[in-house]
């Protein structure tokens, strides 16, 4: 019967592959409703909060071909903005199979996602989605005694598992959860309230920034600031925890766990590294903004398994320097026969004198020049 | 057929480069959601009227039926070709990182195969445009519709082979890459067995839809669905033949030697491209239509700019180039279509 049900499938998607050819049936399906895509996964939103100041809670309601995620992993979430396609990596802060997603986007000074969809963000907005990547997961077997530890924006991925494991009752057969977040204020501290509403977990905040001193640790962008611990005063506002994560905070949140895991700027995971060497962890690192001199930078190419250092031309000349045949054609910048990913890094463009974004895309290595580190899937 | 003597020295060449780069950076700093949201609107037009005309034709008995769904495939298929195939592939939608839009790897309602059409078209003939010798696009290599193009007894086919190529131009297209005019003499069929099995791929990938899948799909009435489909594909060869023919072969437009297009600076390309390119005059609907190639002065100029900008930038090009004294090629259809005509017949003599 499944035999025949799955013949009969396959019949009716080589039928639509050759109807709707060369196109996919997606293209057409999707002019009925933009998440209708067998193939892509899509979701629509359909909540949005903004319960901190320099936060975005989108709900979203996946398509059929969102094959899911695990907690604590990532997926890729894409956007148009300015007609413009824009991934970024968030990790999903609700329970792994649920069937609405909850991203929670940090704000990021400059960022161009983050500050659209902070503005921007709406129910009825169609957004891309791929399954989770990662390895920032929950054993299948759960330890006993777990402790998570986050910074910032980095909440959301142990957000993730401390639902899960609750969800499945971890506590109520005889496990132990103790939540550590960090955020700059009370303020800007995201699932405050409903943390503080779950008895059967030790949760313990600290404030590393008082709304009123305006001090300098900005735990949301990536700067190693979290080492020694650091007394800021008693302010009320200030927390369980005062100044930056130590042996004392440890001892404070859960002593001898069976696992760490720790997610925040790479300042808080050496510093959790620093009392408990074999915490798991998951950082986020801000883009590096292009260095003023770009002498010395590398050129990698990925798929040749080849770095070579910048000389300055463009990249299309380095590569065949470098033994390689790229597809080219005008040398120009017009036909765009050389057009190319780029993985990483920032190009300017020589005939416009345009810088590009950091991230991945499409770039004409004929007329493209590294300004720092580049990977290209050459 | 008097051609336009290149008069610009270096210098004004130059002066001349920097105002066509000063447009194209500015347009290119200017892209965002309005040329999103029109690409994507042309998307939806071309799609809704491809299942719509296919629809009406499977009521393809009554006749206005079959009639209006013969009309709505034709439109959609030269929209797929043109506002939509011809412009994507030329990377002019790649900024919006939508992989559906992405030139290197957009496929098209046609037989001939995307890939050989970005390397004969975006590469030859946008590089080496009019150089006789080096871009095969005058006259596809086939025809004589130049002068310059030296004759023999083959070109008393001419007017032929241009009927012929009206009616199937999507075939001579697809099998474009096979240059056969270099063989016996220069290549054999057996260097050119890799792009005939992608030719033939394709061509029975089209074959398989418009002529088997869906007139049986049709049941009754798929004598009418598969009379349909092919003459909704004629009339797209008919008007991509007269749309390609106009950009080129109208009198006025320039052809060029070799030596005349060695080592040339940037502004020198750019003045070679607005010589040997001629417009057509319409309305916005001929416009969409012609995959704005109407505006194939600027299409060359800036072939990598959404085609849709081109009709904005067109008074500021034709007031550069009155200013430079570079003559601008411009009529309605049947004026440019008519010289190509007369050309192609007188052309079949030496």
């Amino acid at each position: 019967m499944s035999r025949q049900v799955s013949i009969r499938r396959a019949l009716v998607s080589s039928l639509a592959e050759v109807l709707t050819w060369p196109q996919r049936i997606d293209r057409y399906t999707e002019l009925v409703a933009p998440t209708w895509s067998l193939r892509e996964a899509r979701a629509k939103v359909v909540a949005v909060r903004r319960s901190t100041p320099r936060s975005v809670t989108m709900t979203l309601q996946p398509n059929a071909a969102f094959p899911g995620f695990q907690a604590g992993q990532h997926v890729n979430f894409t956007v148009d903005i300015d007609g413009r396609r824009h991934t970024r990596c968030y990790s999903p802060a609700n329970a792994e199979g649920q069937r609405l997603i909850e991203l929670t986007v940090g704000l990021h000074d400059g960022g161009v996602v983050s500050t659209y969809l902070h503005d921007h963000a709406r129910p009825g907005m169609v957004v891309g989605l791929s399954g989770g990547g990662g390895d920032f997961v929950l054993p299948a077997v759960r330890p006993r005694r777990i402790l998570m530890i986050s910074g910032g924006s980095g909440i959301t991925p142990v957000m993730s598992m401390l639902r899960t494991l609750r969800a499945e009752g971890h506590v109520g057969h005889g496990g132990q959860i103790s939540f550590v977040h960090y955020a700059r204020t009370r303020a800007e501290a995201s699932y405050h309230d409903e943390l503080a509403a779950m008895p059967d977990v030790r949760v313990l905040h600290g404030f590393t920034r008082s709304a009123d001193t305006g001090g300098s640790a900005r735990l949301d962008e990536g700067e190693a600031k979290l080492g020694p611990p650091h007394e800021t005063g008693g302010d009320a506002k200030l927390g369980d925890l005062q100044g930056y994560f130590g042996a004392d905070h440890l001892q404070a949140a859960m002593p001898d766990p069976d696992v760490v895991y720790v997610c925040g700027p790479p300042g808080l995971v050496a510093a959790v590294r620093d009392q408990y060497r074999e915490a798991i962890a998951e950082s986020f690192v801000a883009p590096a903004a292009p260095p003023a001199d770009p002498s010395g930078a590398s050129v990698s190419f990925r798929g040749s398994n080849i770095t070579v250092l910048d000389d300055g031309r463009p990249l299309l000349q380095q590569a065949e320097s470098a033994g390689l045949t790229p597809a080219h054609g005008c040398r120009m910048g017009m036909c765009k026969t050389c057009t190319c990913r780029k993985t990483g890094g920032t190009v300017r463009n020589l005939i416009t004198g345009a810088l590009s974004n950091a991230g991945d895309e499409n770039i004409q290595i004929c007329v493209s020049i590294p300004v720092g580190d580049v990977e290209l899937c050459l | 057929m008097s051609q336009p003597e290149m008069t610009l020295t270096p210098t004004e060449a130059e002066a001349l480069g920097r105002e066509f780069d000063a447009i194209r950076t500015r347009v290119l700093a200017d892209l965002g959601q309005r040329d999103a949201d029109y690409i994507r609107r042309i998307v939806r037009v071309q799609r809704t009227l491809e299942v719509g005309g296919r629809a009406l034709m499977f009521a393809g008995i009554r006749r206005p039926a079959w009639l209006a769904g013969v009309a709505m495939l034709a439109v959609s298929k030269i929209l797929d070709n043109w506002e939509i195939g011809h412009n994507v592939m030329h990377g002019q939608y790649d900024w919006m990182g939508d992989p559906t839009l992405h030139g290197p790897t957009f496929e098209w309602d046609s037989a001939c195969p995307s890939d050989h059409w970005r390397y004969a078209h975006n590469y030859l003939h946008h590089t080496y445009t009019n150089v006789i010798g080096v871009d095969r696009d005058i006259g596809y290599a086939v025809l004589r519709v130049k002068e310059d193009q030296p004759w023999d007894r083959l070109k008393l086919f001419n007017p032929l082979n241009a009927l012929i190529g009206f009616v199937v131009f999507q075939y001579s297209l697809a099998g474009y890459e096979l240059e056969v005019e270099r063989m016996p003499h220069e290549i054999t069929m057996a260097d050119k067995r890799d792009v005939l099995r992608v030719i033939v791929r394709k061509v029975f990938r089209q074959v398989l839809k418009d002529y088997v899948a869906f007139p049986l799909l049709g049941g009754r009435s798929r004598r009418f669905v598969l009379t349909g489909n092919m003459a909704a594909n004629m009339i797209r060869n008919m008007w991509t033949f007269a749309i390609t023919f106009c950009g080129h072969f109208p009198d006025g437009a320039r052809v060029f030697t070799v030596e005349e297009a060695r080592d040339e600076s940037r502004g020198m390309w750019y003045y070679r491209q607005i010589l040997g390119t001629a417009n057509m005059s319409g309305g916005r609907l001929f416009h969409i239509l012609s995959g704005n190639l109407s505006h194939q002065i600027e299409h060359h100029l800036f072939p990598d700019l959404p085609a849709h900008r081109y009709a904005e930038l067109a008074p500021e090009v034709r007031e550069i180039c009155g200013r430079y004294g570079i003559p601008y090629n411009t009529g309605s259809m049947p004026r440019q279509l008519g010289t190509v005509m007369r050309n192609i017949f007188r052309l079949a003599f030496p």
